[in-house]
């Protein structure tokens, strides 16, 4: 392994600094559980090491009256074992109750899950669907970029080389909210998604019609997917279990899957129809108040 | 295995005149536990010696591939280096066939395999290696290694390899076809076994089922990668530090392949973190202990888990068809199998032992086997417990199930009119001595799972469904010995050579210990290397707790003998009037004259000194082997295609469970490889002959919230060569969960799965097939 320097950054400032001192050659480095092991793998090789997990802002879980606030470095028990942030933010739990083993979850972070931008990563739909966005820092000051335009390519993203992510912003979501994430894998822990399906619903004051949908697919693309038209499909029509199967197939057309070793472009696709079904159901059981919230802390698998 | 015993459930079925034991059939804390639970054991890659050096080898990226070149130049002068190996600094071998027990190979593929010449065969072959003072230092010299290589078209499936005109992995490999000379082919051998004439048969079978299967290649999937640490003495002779199955196989190998006599070279078996028979062949010994040679340090080397799924053994994929035709009553009258198995880049696929398990289960008085060991761009092959089985019998067991189903019979009853019996001949031609094969059938028609509803479904899209199956091993005999030293405080110590993988220090010190009549724990097993104890056979072939302990009874035997002599030394009196028995010497000729074991050691020093003796044996065959009979049920999601494992009961014919919680271990252990195989693992392969899925991420092994408790039956069906009746168990467990797995799907979904792994999306497509366009 060819040998890197680790700066442990005390500030945004810091980090920034070492980032612009070695351009495409530092990155980083959060919770590590992905970039570790791709520098052991020989994937890439790097000069810097940049870890965050020192910057105040990069470790801060704030719970607002404008919403929340998930520094970038903030490993995902912090978000699953924080009841408010349980209540309020389902979908995200999810994510963050699923991602690789309990181990894992103790030292990765949503942050790192969004820039390493793997099209399998089960934390962008959710916050996709959450309506979040991510403000990253460089020399020129700090820009705010909405999650769903963040990913552009298979680990590839919108910062700059001389650029780091502090932190995710998602708004408060409104009342008669609810959101899920699932996932399929093979095996019961310790997998990556064939396919992963986030949904977001906002119900009228009726509860029988639905106002607002967001849906985003992961895996069946190059970035996390956002299926527009199966999310409009919903809007304005029942919180139906037909509604719901017809945002299904249409998700699964919007979807963009191919073969590869952990599945086939015909069982993605069945399953887009599937997971887009279940986390609906998921989704406006909980916008109506229903058992299946997020707020027992560690989410269904 | 898991530790969660709550809910488990083993019972046991005995069979046939018992003598009382005393602590066989018992369940002592094993020996080597305290170390092993405290991190105290030291593995291969722990090892530390003064001096050493680590080293790392640079592996081909092609499948296939001609190497034009390699320029050492810049890693030679990088600082830090101390010496760099490529195919020239290895001897040649002289052709020789190395029978290493469970697997057999020629010491000229051997030495190729370890290292390539000229041409790189499969992807992650050794090109090249180094040592240096650290192994970042020697990892980076690895890329000032220029290698310029002619890629050449390769061959990673069997039909691939057996197509007309297809590129050949070895220009002058010889093969047999049925003993007829073949050149320029990828089928190293072809073998046939014919009983009866099967096409008479079939012609009046009321019904005959015939299925083509398709199995992946599988990893034993040990978590401790292969290493090895050598050290080339200055007087010429090498010591061996490594985690193996056989350290005597072992020997024998790097004697063949370094070209020098086996009494120089001393292989040390360090604590082994799991084998299943991928640790039998040698990998990075000889190329240690080159780069010891040349730099005049101990080298080590230990591969990374890429390097364990390229370029290590796993057990072969292959394509089986199985055609079987019965009577109007459901008994077998004939059947064929065509068994076509590829080997990886070197000749040797377990095709022999497929041809023995395939039809070993049932009577088939007309038979014919065909079996083909193909050699393709992908590592060579290894064992794999009960190496060649599971995947011919997964073609058998399937087709049973399809019988059962065409004729309206239950799959016990079948099994049980058909299953062989002591008496009965193989299909490949040995007459069975007494077996256990229709008791482990009855055993699980006894079973409470058996009769259990199979109850609802948990959701209206879920199925669920219930399959059977039965597995056969042979098992092997062969060479083990074992010294008893006595020491003058009641405890002896128990010198063996056979690496422990599965408790076998204990299993084998209990079978001491019954002899002697003391404790389990007053026998203390140390495993020792090749210049410290006799020739013993490879821990493999489910032999080790069976002959090794044959020659632990012997050894122990022969303490009773002469501590006999010495009691009647003590008393005075004619040594026939010595009696031994429940661990107390007793003189026949005078009352209340008696020792216990431990008391008669305290006399050793005053009766002529202490008592050492050797048990040596050499045993042909296993005494019939070791049958297994499962039974599963599986709750299938229709939408997604995941299938969840719902109950599970193994039951096994271990002739005499020495350590009953080991034997039950091994089941289970061989139950959840089993289920792994069934389901989720498998060698993806790309277009350029490159393994996709090299990770434990991607390779999809069970974790423990995808398995249930495996509940275990252990049937006792006396082996008639071992002296308490011993079995070995450890390797029938992994035969029969695919077919049962495949049984319990047709049940529940009315599809039949023929191909390994049984994927979700292999089921989706299977129930989209059947539900048409």
């Amino acid at each position: 392994m060819h040998p890197f320097r680790y700066v442990a950054a005390g500030s945004i400032d810091e980090a920034v600094a070492v980032l612009r001192e070695h351009g495409a050659r530092a990155r980083p480095l959060a919770g590590g559980t992905d970039i570790l092991a791709q520098l052991r793998a020989g994937r890439f090789e790097l000069d810097a090491l940049v870890d965050v997990k020192g910057v105040p802002e990069a470790s801060a879980l704030r719970l607002g009256r404008d919403g929340l606030d998930i520094g970038a470095a903030v490993p995902c028990y912090r978000i699953y074992e924080d009841p408010d942030v349980s209540a309020a933010y389902p979908g995200i739990v999810d994510a963050a109750s699923l991602i690789g083993g309990i181990q894992i979850q103790s030292r990765a972070t949503i942050g790192g899950n969004l820039c390493n931008a793997a099209p399998s990563a089960d934390s962008i739909g959710p916050l996709i669907v959450h309506a979040a966005a991510v403000t990253l820092a460089g020399p020129a000051g700090t820009r705010t970029v909405p999650v769903d335009s963040f990913c552009t390519a298979p680990g590839r993203t919108v910062l700059g080389e001389d650029e780091l992510a502090v932190s995710i912003h998602v708004p408060r979501p409104p009342a008669r909210f609810g959101a899920a994430y699932e996932r399929f894998i093979p095996r019961n822990e310790m997998d990556i998604a064939v396919v992963g399906v986030a949904c977001a619903v906002v119900l009228d004051r009726s509860g029988e019609r639905i106002e607002s949908a967001r849906i985003a697919l992961a895996s069946v693309g190059p970035t996390p997917i956002v299926a527009a038209k199966a999310a409009a499909s919903l809007v304005g029509g029942p919180p139906s279990a037909d509604a719901f199967r017809a945002a299904g197939e249409v998700a699964a057309d919007e979807a963009s899957p191919i073969d590869d070793m952990r599945g086939t472009i015909g069982h993605r696709r069945d399953l887009v129809r599937v997971l887009t079904r279940r986390t609906l159901e998921r989704a406006v059981q909980r916008a109506s108040g229903g058992t299946a919230s997020g707020n027992t802390g560690r989410g269904t698998r | 295995m898991t530790s969660k015993t709550g809910s488990k459930k083993s019972e046991s079925k005995k069979t046939g005149a018992e003598r009382k034991f005393r602590v066989v059939g018992t369940r002592p804390i094993r020996h080597d536990g305290w170390d092993k639970v405290l991190g105290r054991a030291v593995f291969g890659a722990d090892i530390k010696l003064p001096g050493l050096v680590h080293g790392a080898v640079l592996r081909s990226p092609y499948a296939h591939a001609r190497i034009v070149k390699i320029d050492l130049s810049k890693a030679e002068a990088a600082p830090g280096v101390l010496a760099v190996m490529t195919g020239a600094d290895m001897p040649i071998a002289a052709s020789k066939v190395l029978d290493l027990g469970e697997e057999v190979t020629n010491a000229v593929f051997a030495s190729d395999r370890v290292m390539a010449r000229t041409k790189a065969v499969y992807k992650g072959h050794p090109v090249a290696a180094v040592a240096a003072v650290d192994h970042n230092v020697a990892l980076e010299a690895l890329r000032l290694i220029e290698v310029s290589y002619e890629v050449l078209p390769h061959v990673v499936t069997i039909e691939q390899a057996m197509a007309p005109g297809a590129p050949l992995v070895h220009d002058d490999l010889v093969g047999s076809d049925i003993g007829e000379r073949v050149e320029h082919t990828n089928v190293a051998d072809h073998i046939r076994y014919e009983v009866g004439d099967p096409e008479a048969a079939f012609a009046e079978a009321a019904t005959i089922v015939e299925l083509e299967c398709r199995v992946s290649r599988a990893h034993q999937g040990y978590i401790e990668p292969q290493n090895a640490t050598a050290l080339w003495h200055q007087d010429g002779k090498l010591t061996v530090w490594t985690s193996t199955q056989g350290s005597f196989s072992q020997r024998n190998s790097l004697s063949s392949v370094l070209m020098m006599p086996a009494s120089s070279i001393k292989v040390v078996p360090m604590e082994i973190g799991g084998g299943f028979g991928g640790k039998i062949g040698i990998y990075l010994e000889p190329l240690a202990a080159i780069l010891s040679r040349k730099c005049g340090h101990p080298v080590k080397l230990v591969m990374e888990r890429r390097d364990v799924f390229d370029a290590t053994g796993p057990g072969p994929g292959g394509i089986i068809r199985v055609k079987m035709g019965v009577d109007a009553h459901g008994v077998i009258t004939a059947a064929t199998a065509d068994i076509r198995y590829g080997a990886g880049a070197y000749p040797g696929a377990s095709i022999n032992p497929a041809a023995v398990c395939v039809f070993a289960c049932y009577r088939v008085p007309n038979a014919r086997i065909d079996a083909y060991d193909v050699v393709i761009n992908l590592s060579k092959t290894a064992a794999y417990r009960a190496p060649g089985s599971p995947q011919a019998s997964f073609a058998t067991e399937t087709v049973v199930d399809e019988i059962c189903r065409r004729i309206g019979m239950d799959p016990a009853e079948f099994r049980l009119l058909n299953a062989t019996r002591g008496g009965d001949r193989r299909t490949d031609g040995p007459t069975f001595p007494r077996i256990g094969n229709v008791e482990t059938v009855e055993a699980i028609r006894g079973s409470a799972h058996y009769r259990a509803k199979l109850g609802r479904a948990s959701s209206p899209t879920k199925k669920r469904g219930r399959g059977m199956a039965s597995g056969y091993w042979q098992g092997i005999g062969n060479k083990s010995t074992v010294t008893i030293n006595v020491n003058n405080d009641g405890v002896v110590s128990l010198i063996e050579g056979s690496a422990d993988i599965g408790g076998t220090r204990t299993s084998i010190a209990m079978q001491a210990a019954e002899i002697l009549g003391i404790a389990a724990e007053d026998v203390h097993p140390a495993v020792v290397d090749t210049d410290s104890i006799g020739y013993t056979d490879l821990t493999a072939g489910s032999r080790t707790t069976y002959a090794t302990g044959a020659a632990a009874i012997q050894a122990a035997e022969q303490v009773v003998e002469e501590m006999k002599k010495r009691a009647a030394l003590v008393w005075e009196t004619d040594e026939a009037n010595v009696r031994f028995a429940d661990g107390v010497f007793t003189n026949g000729a005078a009352k209340n004259q008696h020792l216990t074991f431990k008391e008669l050691c305290g006399k050793l020093d005053t009766t002529g000194g202490h008592v050492s003796t050797t048990g040596v044996v050499n045993i042909r065959g296993s005494g019939g082997g070791s049958f297994a009979t499962h039974l599963v049920d599986v709750e299938v999601d229709t939408d997604t295609g995941k299938v969840e494992i719902l109950r599970y009961t193994a039951a096994q014919d271990a002739g005499k469970a020495v350590h009953p919680a080991y034997v039950e271990g091994q089941m289970e252990g061989g139950a959840v490889q089993g289920i792994g195989w069934a389901l989720n693992e498998e060698y993806v392969v790309g277009d350029d002959g490159v393994m996709q899925n090299a990770t434990f991420l991607d390779y999809r092994m069970p974790t423990s919230l995808d398995v249930p408790m495996i509940d275990t039956i252990i049937v006792e069906v006396p082996n008639e060569r071992h002296p308490f009746g011993v079995r070995g168990i450890g390797e029938t467990c992994i035969v029969p969960p695919m077919p049962a797995i495949s049984n319990a799907l047709r049940d529940a979904l009315g599809v039949r799965l023929t191909e390994l792994p049984m994927k979700p999306g292999r089921i989706m497509a299977a129930l989209q097939a059947q539900a048409g366009p």
